[in-house]
C-alpha cells in the first residue's frame, strides 16, 4: 500500500513537471534550430504592398544576438544602406545623406524598408528561452504534419509581444506558424515558416513569411534566404561604426 | 432749384453741417465693419485652405479615409495628367500638387552625428513650375524673416519657431528621417536658405517648406503627390462654387473611373466561376456590370463592420475623389455659420445705422417745424415745402454717403493692405483643423461701394419724409396762431 501511496505522489508530482520540461526542450530545441554563434545571410525581402511589390536584397552577418551588420544590395535606391546592432543601439547610414543615424525610440517601431516588420522585431532576436515562459497547450496537425501548439508568456518585462502562439513541428522543432499578441491580447502579426531544409546539420526554413495584422489589408512580407552559412568565423571590424561609411 | 437748395445747405450749417457728419461717420462706419468682418472671414478660411484644405482638393479615396495619418502610401499617382483634366474642367481654379509629411529632423554636429532634433510637419509645395502660385497664396515674400526663397530641389525653408528649436539657421544642413510612400525608413539633407513666420499662431510651430521634387526624391514619390490643391483664381473663397465643383467632379470623373474598376475587379472575380466560359459574350460583358452594382447598391464594399466576412475589398479605392474646403472638419458649420453670421450682423449693423440716420432725418424736419409754417403762411404750398425738403435730404445723404464711402473704402484697403495685428491674443488658437491667422486684413469687395447708400441716402430720405408728414397736418387758420407763440 505505501508503495502504491509513494508511486501515486511520485506520479503526480512528475507529471506537471514533466510537461514543463517538455515545453522547455522544445524551446531550447528551436533555439538551437534557429540561432547560431554566428551567421551570415544573404536574403530577399519581398514586400507586397497594396499597390505593388517591392524585392529588397541585402547580405547580414551576425554574431551571437548582439552584433549584426547589414547591408542593402539592391533596389537602387536602398543599395549601399547599411544597418549595425551594437547590443541595444541600432545604427542606420545611407549613402543619399552620408550620415549614421541612431533608431531608437518610436522610430523602433517603424517598419524595416516598409516591410512587416519592425526594426524591434530585430531587435529582440534574443534566444526565445530566455525570453519566455512556455506551456504546451495541445497538438494538431497542420498540413498532415503533427504540431505543438505553445504558449508563450513574457518572462521579461517590455517587449513587442508579450504573449505568442505558436504550432512548433513536432519533427523539425520550428515554430512553423506563429501568432504575437499584445499585453491587451490583441493579435499584432502572425509568422510563418516555409521550406524548411537541413542546414549544417540543423532544420532551418528558406522563407519566412510576417504579416502585420494592424495593417489593414496587408498582404505580408517574404523573407526568402538565398544562403545561409554558420558559425562562420566573422572578424570585430564588421561590426565598427566605421564599417558603416566604406 | 438743386443750387438754390445747396446754397441754402451751405449757408445754413445748423442744417448741412452735423446732418453731413452723421451721415458719413455712419456710412464710414458701415462700410469698413461690413468690410472687416467680410475680410476677417475671407482671411480665417484662406488660411486654412492655403495651409491644409485648399478652396478644393482632390485626393484618392483610400487617404481621404486616413487622412489624419498623413497616409503617403495612398497618394495619388500620375498627377500630371489629373492635374491637366482639373484644368481643362475647371479653367476658374488653378491646381497645384502638394505631398504632405512628417518625420524628425535631425541637425548633426561637426562629426555627423546627432546635436539636435525635433519633429516637423514638412509641406512639399510646387514652387519652381512655370505657373506657380504658392509663393504668392503663401505670401512667403512677406513672410520670409530671412534668407531667400528655394531654389533648387533641396532647398528647404522652416519656420523661426522650428529653427529656434533646432538652433539652425540660413546655411545650416538638417536629415530628415521619415517613411517613404512603400513605408520604408528614409533619410535625406535639406539646406536651410531661409526662415518665415506665418503670423498663423501655432500653426507653423514644426512647418517646413520644400519643394515639391525634392520632397518626392526624399519619399520616393514620383510623379506623386499627397493631394491636388485647387484655389479659385480670385483667390477668394466661393462656397456655392466650390461645393458644385465637387459634386460634378465626384458624379463625374471619379465615379465613372470607381465604375470601371469595379467593373474590372467584378469580371476577374467572376471569371473563376465554373462554366465561365460556357456562357454568352453577352452575358459576360453583363455579369460583371450586375455584381458590381449589386454589391455597390448594398453597401458591400470595403464594410466589413456591416458585412464581415462577406465585405469585398474595393478595387476603388485609389480613384481621385474631390474634397470643397467646407467638407475638413468642423468646417463645414464654420462656412455656414459665418455666412449667416455675416448677414446678420451686417444686417443688425445696418439697422442699427439706419435707425439713427432716420430719428436724425425725424429730428431735422422738426427742428425746422416754425420755418416751414413761415414758408406756409407766405404762400408755398404744402407739396413745394415737402419736396424741397426731400431734395435737400437726398443732397446731404448723397454728398455725406459719397464722402463716407470714399473714407470708409479707403480706411478699408488700408487695413486691407496692412493689416490689424492681434498675435498676442490669438497665438493658443490656431489649431491643425482651423488656422487662425495673427494678423486680420479688410477687404475691399464690389458691396462696399454701394451698401453706404442704403443707410446715409435711403434713411436719411425715409427720416425726412416721415418728419414732413407734419406739414399735411398743419391747418393754415392755425399758422399765425402757432407763430405768435
Amino acid at each position: 500500500m505505501k508503495s502504491i501511496l509513494f508511486l501515486f505522489f511520485l506520479f503526480s508530482f512528475l507529471f506537471p513537471q514533466t510537461d514543463q520540461m517538455n515545453a522547455d526542450n522544445i524551446m531550447k530545441a528551436m533555439d538551437e534550430n534557429l540561432n547560431a554563434e554566428s551567421r551570415i545571410v544573404t536574403s530577399k525581402m519581398v514586400v507586397r504592398g497594396r499597390r505593388s511589390n517591392r524585392t529588397i536584397e541585402s547580405k547580414s552577418w551576425v554574431v551571437g544576438t548582439d552584433l549584426a551588420f547589414t547591408e542593402y544590395l539592391s533596389p537602387p535606391r536602398e543599395a549601399g544602406t547599411k544597418m549595425l546592432k551594437l547590443g541595444e543601439k541600432l545604427y542606420t547610414y545611407s549613402p543619399q545623406t552620408d550620415r549614421v543615424i541612431q533608431i531608437s525610440g518610436h522610430m523602433l517601431r517603424q517598419s524595416v524598408m516598409g516591410s512587416d516588420m519592425s526594426y524591434n522585431d530585430m531587435m529582440e532576436d534574443r534566444p526565445i528561452e530566455e525570453l519566455y515562459d512556455a506551456t504546451i497547450e495541445g497538438s494538431a496537425k497542420v498540413d498532415g504534419r503533427d504540431h505543438w501548439i505553445m504558449v508563450l508568456d513574457a518572462k521579461v518585462k517590455g517587449l513587442s509581444y508579450p504573449k505568442r502562439r505558436s504550432w512548433v513541428d513536432k519533427e523539425y522543432l520550428l515554430p512553423i506558424k506563429e501568432e504575437l499578441y499584445a499585453k491587451s491580447g490583441k493579435l499584432l502579426k502572425t509568422s510563418s515558416l516555409q521550406g524548411i531544409k537541413k542546414v549544417q546539420g540543423r532544420w532551418f526554413p528558406s522563407k519566412f513569411v510576417y504579416k502585420d495584422e494592424l495593417k489593414r489589408n496587408s498582404k505580408g512580407t517574404e523573407w526568402i534566404i538565398d544562403n545561409i552559412e554558420f558559425n562562420k568565423k566573422i572578424p570585430d571590424s564588421r561590426f565598427s561604426k566605421a564599417l558603416l561609411r566604406k | 432749384m438743386i443750387r438754390f437748395l445747396a446754397k441754402g445747405l451751405i449757408r445754413d450749417r445748423s442744417r448741412s453741417l452735423f446732418p453731413l457728419l452723421a451721415i458719413i461717420i455712419t456710412v464710414t462706419l458701415v462700410i469698413f465693419g461690413i468690410g472687416f468682418m467680410e475680410g476677417a472671414m475671407n482671411n480665417l478660411l484662406q488660411s486654412t485652405a492655403v495651409i491644409s484644405s485648399g478652396h478644393v482638393k482632390v485626393v484618392t479615396k483610400a487617404y481621404k479615409k486616413e487622412s489624419t495619418q498623413l497616409p503617403n502610401d495612398l497618394a495619388l499617382f500620375d498627377t500630371k495628367n489629373i492635374i491637366q483634366t482639373l484644368s481643362d474642367m475647371y479653367p476658374d481654379y488653378f491646381w497645384t500638387p502638394r505631398i504632405t509629411f512628417g518625420g524628425l529632423l535631425d541637425v548633426p554636429d561637426e562629426m555627423g552625428e546627432t546635436k539636435e532634433q525635433a519633429p516637423v510637419f514638412a509641406l512639399g509645395l510646387d514652387f519652381f513650375s512655370e505657373r506657380s502660385r504658392q509663393v504668392e497664396i503663401w505670401e512667403l515674400e512677406k513672410y520670409l524673416i530671412s534668407g531667400r526663397l528655394p531654389k533648387d530641389r533641396d532647398d528647404a525653408l522652416v519656420s523661426t519657431k522650428l529653427a529656434k528649436q533646432l538652433s539652425v539657421s540660413v546655411g545650416s544642413s538638417v536629415t530628415l528621417i521619415g517613411s517613404t510612400m512603400d513605408n520604408a525608413f528614409t533619410t535625406y539633407n535639406f539646406n536651410i536658405v531661409g526662415t518665415f513666420d506665418l503670423n498663423k499662431g501655432q500653426a507653423d510651430r514644426q512647418m517646413m517648406l520644400v519643394d515639391i521634387s525634392g520632397a518626392r526624391q526624399a519619399l520616393d514619390m514620383t510623379d506623386a503627390a499627397s493631394e491636388i490643391f485647387g484655389f479659385h483664381n480670385s483667390l477668394y473663397y466661393n462656397d456655392e462654387e466650390a461645393v458644385t465643383i465637387r459634386k460634378h467632379f465626384n458624379l463625374t470623373y471619379s465615379d465613372s473611373i470607381a465604375q470601371i474598376l469595379r467593373n474590372e475587379e467584378s469580371y476577374d472575380a467572376l471569371s473563376y466561376m465554373a462554366g465561365w466560359n460556357k456562357i454568352s459574350n453577352v452575358e459576360k460583358r453583363n455579369l460583371p456590370r450586375q455584381r458590381t452594382n449589386a454589391l455597390s447598391d448594398n453597401q458591400m464594399y470595403d464594410n466589413a463592420e456591416e458585412w464581415e466576412d462577406l465585405s469585398v475589398e474595393d478595387p476603388a479605392i485609389f480613384t481621385p475623389i474631390m474634397i470643397a474646403l467646407r467638407d475638413s472638419n468642423q468646417l463645414a458649420s464654420m462656412v455656414d455659420f459665418s455666412n449667416v453670421a455675416m448677414g446678420v450682423m451686417a444686417g443688425i449693423f445696418l439697422v442699427i445705422v439706419m435707425i439713427v440716420l432716420w430719428n436724425m432725418g425725424l429730428m431735422n424736419g422738426l427742428r425746422r417745424y416754425g420755418e416751414f409754417g413761415l414758408r406756409l403762411a407766405i404762400g408755398e404750398s404744402k407739396g413745394q415745402v415737402y419736396r424741397s425738403m426731400i431734395s435737400e435730404a437726398v443732397l446731404i445723404g448723397f454728398v455725406g454717403t459719397l464722402v463716407g464711402t470714399i473714407l470708409g473704402v479707403s480706411l478699408t484697403y488700408y487695413v486691407q493692405e496692412f493689416g490689424i495685428d492681434y498675435s498676442e491674443a490669438l497665438n493658443q488658437i490656431s489649431t491643425g483643423t482651423l488656422v487662425m491667422t495673427n494678423v486680420f486684413y479688410a477687404k475691399v469687395t464690389p458691396e462696399l461701394y454701394y451698401i453706404g447708400f442704403i443707410p446715409g441716402v435711403l434713411a436719411t430720405v425715409l427720416g425726412t419724409m416721415l418728419a414732413g408728414l407734419a406739414i399735411y397736418k398743419r391747418e393754415m387758420s392755425q399758422l399765425f396762431k402757432e407763430l405768435e407763440t
